[in-house]
Order: structure tokens, then C-alpha cells, then sequence
């Protein structure tokens, strides 16, 4: 490729940054509030529901998200059009419209979400049960109520004691957002493999690893920027 | 009016009976030290009496408040829940393992609860926390975290932080266990001032010369009853209880 191809390559790849960060930032965004939500489900009294959120953790993360993906994308045209599916589904999902962008989107990012939401909220039990019991039993001996407890006292204590295991999946979530091209959503990596085919060439895949290389690294300073603030106590 | 009155409390952990049939009276002023072998359910006491237990029957009365008591049915029942917080703010308590909060420092440490449970403003509640950790010989750490301070300076901050929060009564679950020989000393030192000052307190502690002279009162308990109890001379000195007897030998001979 001559350099003013590979510029061009650069300009098209760097267009679709933005739908890849898309789906990076929205997925952080509704994974790790809900990622809190499972966590705290999990560890739930109630035996029910501790026992479906666990069902729904271990799903999550014994199957591919490739293959989540994929389920995300084609359940809803598959019911509809399926002969089986019952009257009652078929007729809820009517209405949906299964053309366009914002579909693709939303069905990688539900995936996306559901699937970052069960690392999360198992990262986040850890964190949790981590704390020491002298904690919950000194807040409660100065008369703190539960709600103050949790998140004056707990919670601090808690986001310090993820910060690099969720650093972790921040970076791994930068990289998975290349699945969402089996779908055809159009990332960098759907649209570096078509430049590749394009110029019969293997750079347009070399600019892409760039793209992500460099997004990596990036996260991987943010993270220890903030590892070394939260390290003003041990 | 005695500051705690505890009759007939008993404990059970499943089919475990860790406390049996215990009856003590604390006045106000007293100094009580809760002698007695591991296991022998001293801690146990204190937790149940400062709500970190639930206590299985029996009746506790703290400050004239019933907290625990025997309804018309003659079941073991607690008071309200709005009874049960006034209560505890009547009594502090300090760990073992000082339990002081890692992320705060020295100062909020000692503010938290004042500000968030009595809602002083901030100033008042820092400027009664510096006179807390003047008298603590801490002053000048107030700014300090907890992992910069030898356990010696956490225990005195933890002391503080149950003292910021005015409470009638001390009660203290091991504080100098956690400690080596040489740090013990100034913990058992701030003890004896606040005995001085007049508080109430209410310590368990294996240190039995420290028991010997500071406490008005010695309680000696083992496998969850209370075996005996008196003034120090009577149980250092000239017990007549073949147990009691045999229990500080040890330490004599140590």
C-alpha cells in the first residue's frame, strides 16, 4: 500500500472509532450500576433469589460472548418469523423494528451489558466480602445506620479494593467490542477486515491492532493513576 | 440508679450455650474488669449488652432503659427499635482489633459518628476530637492514617472515637491483646486516667495486675457463667474458690 492509501485507511478506521467507543462507554456505563445490583442480589438472604442470580451469573460467563452476541442479534427476527413461537410472543414483538443501526446496536449492546454486568458483580462481591466484620461491628457500635455504613464506610473501602480487577475487564470490554463485527455492526475491526480485502493487504489489520493497542494503554495508565491515589491508605 | 443491670442472660450459638444465667450490676463510676479463660464468654457479655448479639433470654437494663426484657407472655423480647439506638449511644465500646476505619484518617475517624449520628457541625465535632486526642497524646497525628500509627496510637483513636460520641459507659473487649508488652503499658495508662476522670467502665481484659488496680470490681467467668465475683483484694487476694484460686495461679506463677 502506498502511504497515501494507508492514510486513507487511517481517516476510514478512525471514523469508526465511534461506534467501537460506543459500545465501550455504554456498556460501562449500564454494566457496572447493574453489576452492583447483581452483586448485591447474589448476596441476598432470600435464597431464591440469590439461586436465579447465580443461575444467571454462571450463564453469563460459561458461554462465549461471541455466541451472546449472535442469540442477542437474531432472537428477536428468528420469533417472529419462527411458525412455533406462540401467539402471544409473535404479537409483542410486532411492533419491534428489527431494521437499521439502532437495532444492530442495541441487540450487541444488550448482550454487551448483560454479559459485563455478571464480571462485574461477581468483582464487586469479592470487593464486599472482603471487608473485614470489625468494620460492619465498629460502624454499628458509633450508632451508624446500615445505609451509612454501606456507603460511607464499606463502599470507599470496596471501589479501592476493585479498582484493578475492573481495570482488568475495562481493558478486556476495549477488545471484545471487535465481536460485535459478527453481527456486522460496523467497528474498526469489520471495517479494517473490508480495507484488508479491499487492497488485498494485511495493513489496514495492523492500523486497526494500532487502534486498540493504543486504547489499551491509555486505560492501562488511567488505572494506575488511580490505583496510586486510592494508595493513600492500605 | 445503677447505669446497667443485667439479670439472667443467656446466650446460645445453635445448640452452644455460651452465656448462662448472668447477673451483674454496674454503678455509676464503677470500674468492672471481666477476668476469665478463653471461651469463657467474656466478649460474648459485651456484645450482647452493646447489640452485636442477639441475646437468647434474660433482662438487660442500661441507664433505666429496659433493652431487653420478659413481655406479659414471658418471652425474651427487645425494645424499640428507636430505644435501642438511644441505648447504644450511651455505651462505646473498643475492639480488640481496634476496628478503626482504614480510608479515613485519624481526625474523621473520630468525627464520623458525631457529624453523621449526633449531626454536629464539622467544626465542633473536630474541635472536641482535637481534645480527645490531646488528652490521648495524639495531637499531633491528626492527620494521620491508620496504617501509619502503631497499634499502641490506633488503640488511643479508637478510645477517642467511642469518647467523641459522650457516652455514660466504656466498655473495652481485650484492648491491649493485640498489642506487644511494651505498648500495652500506654493503653492501660489512658485506662486509668479515664478511671480517674470518673467514667464508667466495663473492661475484659487478660492483664490481671492491671485488674488488680485499677478495677473497683472483678468478675470472674468461665464456661458462661459467672463463678465469682468481688473486689479485687477478695479475688487477688484471698479467694476461697478452689477455681478462681487455681485460674490466677497461673498468672501469679508467670
Amino acid at each position: 500500500m502506498t502511504g497515501e492509501e494507508i492514510q486513507k485507511v487511517f481517516m476510514i478506521l478512525l471514523e469508526y472509532l465511534v461506534p467501537t467507543l460506543k459500545i465501550f462507554g455504554f456498556t460501562l456505563i449500564y454494566s457496572i450500576p447493574l453489576g452492583m445490583i447483581v452483586a448485591l442480589l447474589k448476596m441476598c438472604k432470600f435464597k431464591p433469589i440469590s439461586w436465579l442470580t447465580n443461575v444467571y451469573i454462571l450463564i453469563m460467563r460459561g458461554t462465549p460472548l461471541m455466541l451472546q452476541i449472535i442469540v442477542a442479534f437474531y432472537a428477536i427476527p428468528t420469533l417472529k418469523s419462527s411458525p412455533n413461537t406462540p401467539a402471544v410472543i409473535a404479537n409483542m414483538l410486532s411492533g419491534v423494528n428489527i431494521q437499521g443501526e439502532d437495532y444492530m446496536f442495541n441487540a450487541v449492546l444488550f448482550a454487551f451489558v448483560l454479559n459485563y454486568a455478571a464480571y462485574f458483580a461477581e468483582i464487586f462481591r469479592g470487593g464486599i466480602e472482603s471487608i473485614p466484620k470489625g468494620q460492619y461491628e465498629a460502624a454499628a457500635a458509633l450508632s451508624l445506620t446500615k445505609t451509612q455504613t454501606f456507603f460511607r464506610i464499606i463502599l470507599p473501602q470496596v471501589v479501592k479494593r476493585v479498582i484493578p480487577a475492573s481495570a482488568n475487564e475495562v481493558i478486556t470490554l476495549v477488545k471484545d467490542t471487535s465481536l460485535a463485527n459478527v453481527v456486522a455492526y460496523a467497528e474498526i475491526t469489520l471495517k479494517a477486515k473490508q480495507q484488508m480485502q479491499n487492497y488485498s493487504s494485511l495493513t489496514p489489520l495492523f492500523i486497526a491492532g494500532a487502534f486498540y493497542f493504543v486504547l489499551a494503554m491509555v486505560l492501562t495508565v488511567l488505572s494506575s493513576i488511580i490505583e496510586k491515589k486510592l494508595n493513600y491508605y492500605k | 440508679m445503677a447505669m446497667l443491670e443485667v439479670k439472667n442472660l443467656s446466650k446460645n450459638f445453635g445448640q452452644l450455650s455460651v452465656l448462662k444465667d448472668i447477673s451483674f450490676t454496674v454503678e455509676k463510676g464503677d470500674v468492672v474488669a471481666v477476668i476469665g479463660p478463653s471461651g469463657s464468654g467474656k466478649s460474648t457479655l459485651l456484645r450482647c449488652i452493646n447489640q452485636l448479639e442477639k441475646a437468647s433470654g434474660g433482662e438487660i437494663v442500661v441507664c433505666g432503659m429496659n433493652m431487653l426484657e420478659k413481655n406479659k407472655h414471658g418471652k425474651t423480647v427487645y425494645a424499640s427499635a428507636k430505644t435501642l439506638r438511644d441505648i447504644r449511644l450511651k455505651i462505646g465500646l473498643v475492639f480488640q482489633n481496634f476496628n478503626l476505619f482504614p480510608h479515613l484518617n485519624v481526625i474523621q475517624n473520630i468525627t464520623e459518628a458525631p457529624v453523621r449520628v449526633l449531626k454536629q457541625n464539622k467544626a465542633d465535632a473536630e474541635k472536641t476530637a482535637m481534645e480527645l486526642l490531646e488528652k490521648m497524646g495524639l495531637a499531633d497525628r491528626a492527620k494521620a492514617y491508620p496504617c501509619e500509627l502503631s497499634g499502641g496510637q490506633q488503640q488511643r483513636v479508637s478510645i477517642a472515637r467511642a469518647l467523641a460520641l459522650n457516652p455514660d459507659m466504656l466498655f473495652f473487649d481485650e484492648p491491649t491483646s493485640a498489642l506487644d508488652p511494651e505498648l500495652t503499658g500506654e493503653i492501660l495508662k489512658v485506662i486509668k486516667e479515664l478511671a480517674a476522670d470518673g467514667m464508667t467502665m466495663v473492661i475484659v481484659t487478660h492483664e490481671m495486675a492491671f485488674a488488680h488496680d485499677v478495677a473497683d470490681h472483678v468478675i470472674f467467668m468461665e464456661g458462661g457463667v459467672i463463678v465469682e465475683e468481688g473486689t479485687p483484694d477478695q479475688l487477688f487476694g484471698n479467694t476461697a474458690n478452689e477455681r478462681t484460686k487455681q485460674f490466677l495461679s497461673r498468672y501469679n506463677n508467670a
